[in-house]
């Protein structure tokens, strides 16, 4: 090492404060880990056990002393993975711990006096994003991993996570550049014969195979979404038809109930049901009826206005909802049973018969919504943007005939690829129609 | 000891340009060059211009410099490049006769009182002072010197695998100074570049190959320039054949490049002959341009076959070129390798970091071509006279001018081969046209007094113009009626449109514009290439506006001079050595830099917000 290197990394651990956190959930845990990350863990490491680091990777045994007391704490599995190689790029450092409330709140307490600080949210994550051992898109998708409720959420963030999308852009670039590089070589080369020879079509299969790719992306990122924020249900109908009764019915099956959220009688109240994998958001509305309650007729407005924006709507003794599905319930009254009849399906949500019937057909018209088995993407309000950008520009960019316009279009194509992530430099155009042309003067 | 305000080292491209300009503000100037006979020397083709290159010939003009009008009074044949692709793509070039160029740019240094032409080799800096050098002739003091040593700094050069020393040939290579610069402890490279034989125009035969006649209405290089009755003279054009590279084929080790005495590569825009065949193996054939080097010399120059394979292949190969079959050399083709410094070194006004005072402008820094570096030596010679008086630096940024464009490149992103101008390097291309380079920089020019008063008065008039014309297209209009009754297709959609909208509609250039409008028939033609362009660009120009005013707020983030990266939060090592290198000098500019990832970035935003 350069003695500019040692100054620099000198430098480098004044500035960048080595942080620690506890990975696992709220003790008493059976095993508790706790993760240290920054220029000073492996010296900070050294100190609490004593003894040289444990090589690389590998979970050894150690006795942790607290420094300034020499009290033993824990005897412990430590691991160390030294930068860059490392979930941030710093160094980092992981304690499994025995999970007691004392034992994690003494490692706790030790570690802030030996000077390393706790994490703030997101902190471990934020020295990846800097160390660039994850882009902007990469950190986006591991909040929405750690937020997953429900299996295909964990599925559409795990692809995200890794490099798929990455490599998808990465591969657009490459052919965008390729596209670009021929369009520019006919503005920067006319006078040139052997490229002359090649004038650029707006037909270019290139252009129309990206165009399309790009295409079947957004509309992943559409499902993608569903999946993210999950599908939205509303029951509708009339007062004192049973909404109430039917989303408890709903809920109490054995579908796993992920979080009641409370509301007002007034406004709606609304359910989250895993449905084959899909976060299901059920919406009760309140009832219509007449009313000069302000806050009440505030309630029915917004609760309108919830089925209005909702994916699927379960109408409930009521007609005046083209698209819904149509359910009379309280079949137990009568004696017909549970079943489809004219278009409605009958049900008793008393009882629950039927109530299979129609979680079978919300699960249905879900996946129809989510496409599960397809790919998703689930991608951020600005990833999105960028999408559409890169799409509304490819295909102006196919109705112009005049080269200079359909450069700037594919231009303005490349900067949104570039936000979804990195970015290419006018160099690295010219590098590519170098590569591929013999140019004169 | 004499003293000047500013120094220029060397009488090429570059230093003719910054001299003049240095003394345009009022600096006197001492332009130190071995020969008078070096002012406006083309060492290469003659012809100036070309794409890219010829918005950076317009750029100079606009700022009153010698280039453009230089080569109109020398041309003998004009040519607007890419005529069909659109205005923000074109570019003029012209090919000018050698001796006229030469002597007209001897008048245009000569009617500059304020420049002392001092005929000497500078072999160093002088001890004691920054800014004062040593001559063959004696000491020079000055507040502030300008190099433009071109190929010269400890040049090679190659004929076949025959080596000796010298900065073109008939030159003896600028060794002293060479060793000068080295010792700044500036940053080098090797590069190398070739130049093809001469030919004896009496000795081809004109009949074989095909004649291309330029412009009968000329696009002329300075907007200054009045129309001329000189006559003008055509090129021929012929092509290699397949015999042509077998022989190339055959002597392949008998070159420099695959012989391996270069160290340095070679522009792969401008490719030498053997460079050609050998990575381009399944062409047929390659054009050659004939260009005419002066209308009382019968010298061509064959533009495309540009070689440093020994003589004597040189002339075997031409035998199996059509038209050229009995062609006879007069100078042989050859190549030069020679060191540049690498322009990271430099700020944005082109001065050495950590040197104040001192000016690096042309091929010294990696570019070639006389555009580039004419340039340059513009905006260097603008800046040492700056420096001199104890004036801030003038910068062009990227959305200015093609000039910022290739300054900012060169200062931040280095070189790894001879810089060359492209209109692809330009992201704001359709903003950055030769028909606006006026109203671009010209302004700018007044303001740091480059500007002399014959071109100040022409602007001033130019811009009053301008105004009034944009004002008369916003207030015209027509209905689509009224167009379809002139016979000019549109939609019918019965909205009445201003004139400047109707521009943007393909149908509607501006001759159709002065038949629906007689008024607009008495704006000058240079006025209406503005407003109709402006007009069919509209939405891109607007949409670019956006893009360039987030792009002025990144540039006017100023990161402190000698900022240390290394004491910024969460920067890494790599990204601190990246970051490093170029040295950014702005946020924007730190951007641009290859390889910062947005991490790195967002940090350094963090520090910049943090620190003013
Ligand atoms: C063989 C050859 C081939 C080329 N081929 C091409 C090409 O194919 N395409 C292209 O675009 N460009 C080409 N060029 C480049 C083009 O000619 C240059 O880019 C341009 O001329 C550079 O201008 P300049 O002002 O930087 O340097 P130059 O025009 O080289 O001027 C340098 C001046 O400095 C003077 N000088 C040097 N040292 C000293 C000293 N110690 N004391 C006093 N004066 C000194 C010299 O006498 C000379 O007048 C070629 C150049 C050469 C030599």
């Amino acid at each position: 090492m350069a003695p500019g290197d040692l100054q620099r990394d000198a430098n480098q651990s004044r500035l960048t404060p080595t942080i620690f956190a506890l990975a696992t959930g709220a003790p008493p845990t059976a095993i508790a880990i706790v993760r240290i990350s920054g220029p000073a863990t492996l010296a900070l490491l050294t100190r609490l056990t004593g003894r040289a680091l444990p090589p690389p990777r590998r979970l050894s045994r150690r006795t942790l002393r607290d420094p300034t007391t020499d009290d033993a704490i824990d005897t412990a599995l430590v691991a160390v993975f030294p930068a860059p190689a490392s979930v941030t790029g710093d160094d980092v450092a992981e304690l499994h711990l025995h999970g007691g409330l004392a034992v994690v709140a003494a490692a706790l307490a030790m570690l802030r006096r030996a000077g390393a600080i706790p994490a703030a949210a997101g902190a471990f994550t934020r020295r990846a994003f800097d160390n660039g051992k994850l882009d902007l898109g990469q950190v986006e998708a591991l909040a929405d991993l750690i937020a997953a409720e429900t299996d295909g959420q964990r599925r559409a963030a795990l692809g995200r996570t890794g490099t798929e999308l990455a490599h998808h852009v990465d591969r657009w670039r490459t052919v965008l550049t390729d596209i670009r590089a021929d369009i520019e070589a006919t503005l920067d080369f006319a006078e040139d014969d052997d490229v002359a020879a090649r004038p650029f079509d707006v037909a270019d299969e290139r252009l129309c195979a990206l165009a399309g790719e790009l295409r079947t992306i957004r509309a992943q990122t559409e499902r993608g979404g569903r999946l993210r924020d999950g599908v939205t249900v509303a029951i509708v109908g009339p007062v004192n038809a049973g909404k109430s009764t039917l989303l408890n019915a709903l809920a109490r099956r054995d579908v796993a109930l992920v979080s009641p959220l409370p509301g007002t009688t007034r406004d709606a109240i609304e359910v989250r049901v895993d449905l084959g994998g899909v976060l299901v958001t059920i919406v009760d509305t309140a009832g219509v009826r007449d009313t000069s309650d302000v806050l009440e007729v505030a309630g029915i407005r917004r609760g309108q206005l919830r089925a209005e924006q909702a994916d699927i709507v379960v109408a409930l003794g009521s007609t005046a909802f083209p698209n819904a599905i149509h359910v009379v319930s309280k079949s137990d009254r009568t004696s017909e049973g549970a079943g489809w009849r004219g278009g409605a399906l009958h049900l008793s949500a008393t009882t629950g018969d039927g109530i299979d019937l129609l979680e079978s057909h919300l699960a249905a018209r879900v996946s129809e919504l989510t496409a599960l088995g397809e790919p998703a993407f689930i991608a951020a309000q600005w990833q999105q943007a960028a999408l559409d950008g890169a799409i509304a520009s490819i295909e102006t960019a196919q109705h112009i005939s005049v080269a200079a316009l359909v450069a700037e279009e594919l231009r303005r194509t490349s900067l949104e690829l570039e936000r979804l992530i990195g970015r290419v430099s006018s160099a690295t155009l010219l590098d590519h129609v170098f590569a591929r042309f013999c140019i004169g003067k | 000891m004499l003293t000047f305000d500013v120094i220029v080292i060397g009488g090429g491209h570059a230093g003719c340009e910054a001299a003049a300009a240095a003394a345009r503000t009022g600096a006197r100037v001492a332009l130190v060059t071995r020969s008078t006979d070096d002012l406006g020397v083309l060492s290469c083709n003659p012809a100036i211009g070309g794409l890219g290159k010829g918005h950076l010939v317009r750029e100079i003009d606009a700022l009153d410099g010698l280039l453009g009008r230089v080569g109109d009074a020398a041309a003998l044949h004009f040519r607007l490049l890419n005529r069909s692709k659109g205005p923000a793509v074109q570019g003029p070039r012209a090919q000018v006769d050698r001796k006229r160029y030469r002597a007209a740019m001897l008048e245009a240094i000569a009617a500059e009182p304020r420049i002392a032409v001092i005929v000497a080799d500078v072999v160093g800096f002088a001890a004691g002072s920054k800014t004062a050098i040593d001559t063959s002739t004696g000491p020079i003091g000055a507040g502030a010197v300008v190099v433009t040593a071109g190929t010269f700094l400890a040049g090679t050069l190659h004929h076949g695998r025959t080596i000796t020393a010298g900065g073109r040939a008939g030159s003896a290579p600028a060794g002293a100074l060479a060793r000068a610069i080295a010792g700044l402890g500036l940053p080098r490279g090797r590069f190398k570049t070739g130049t093809p034989p001469r030919l004896d125009g009496r000795t081809i035969d004109w009949a074989g190959v095909d004649l291309q006649p330029g412009d009968a209405v000329p696009t002329y290089l300075s907007d200054a320039t009045l129309p001329s009755e000189r006559a003008m003279l055509p090129c021929g054009v012929t092509r290699t054949t397949p015999a042509t590279h077998r022989i190339v084929r055959d002597h392949l080790d008998e070159t420099p490049t695959y012989g391996g005495d270069f160290a340095g590569p070679g522009p792969r825009y401008c490719p030498s002959l053997e460079d050609k065949v050998v990575r381009f193996g399944d062409r047929d054939g390659h054009n050659i341009f004939l260009e005419p080097e002066g209308y009382d010399d019968a010298t061509v120059y064959p533009n495309g076959i540009s070689t440093a394979l020994p003589p004597s292949v040189q002339a075997e190969l031409l035998t199996t070129i059509p038209g050229l079959e009995r062609a006879v050399i007069r100078q042989s083709g050859y190549a030069v390798e020679y060191d540049y410094v690498d322009p990271r070194a430099l700020t944005p006004a082109l001065m050495v970091r950590g040197r104040p005072g001192l000016f690096l402008a042309g091929q010294i820094n990696g570019t070639t071509g006389y555009e580039e570096a004419a340039g340059q030596g513009i905006v260097a010679g603008i800046n040492a006279a700056r420096f001199a008086a104890g004036q801030s630096p003038v910068i062009l940024d990227r959305a200015t001018s093609y000039l910022g464009v290739m300054i900012d490149d060169l200062t931040h992103l280095g070189v790894s081969e001879p810089y060359r101008m492209f209109t692809s390097r330009a992201e704001y291309r359709l903003s950055l046209r030769i028909d606006n380079a006026a109203d671009r920089l010209t302004p700018i020019g007044l303001a740091c007094g480059v500007i002399g008063s014959a071109r100040s008065a022409r602007f001033a008039a130019r811009t009053a113009a301008l105004t009034e014309a944009r004002a008369r297209v916003a207030a015209l209009s027509a209905t689509p009626a009224a167009l379809a009754r002139a016979g000019i297709e549109v939609n019918q959609d019965g909205v009445a449109r201003s004139a400047e909208a109707w521009l943007a509609h393909p149908a509607v250039d501006w001759p159709v514009a002065t038949r629906l409008w007689p008024e607009l028939c008495a704006t000058p033609p240079d006025i209406a290439d503005v407003v109709a362009t402006d007009a069919h660009y509209g939405l891109y120009l607007s949409r670019q506006a956006i893009e360039i005013a987030n792009f002025r707020a990144d540039e006017t983030l100023a990161l402190a001079d000698g900022i240390c990266f290394d004491t910024i939060a969460g920067l890494s090592p790599e990204m601190v050595e990246r970051l490093t290198a170029a040295q950014p000098t702005t946020f924007g500019a730190a951007v641009r830099v290859a390889g910062v990832t947005p991490g790195a970035l967002s940090a350094l935003l963090a520090h910049v917000r943090s620190a003013t």
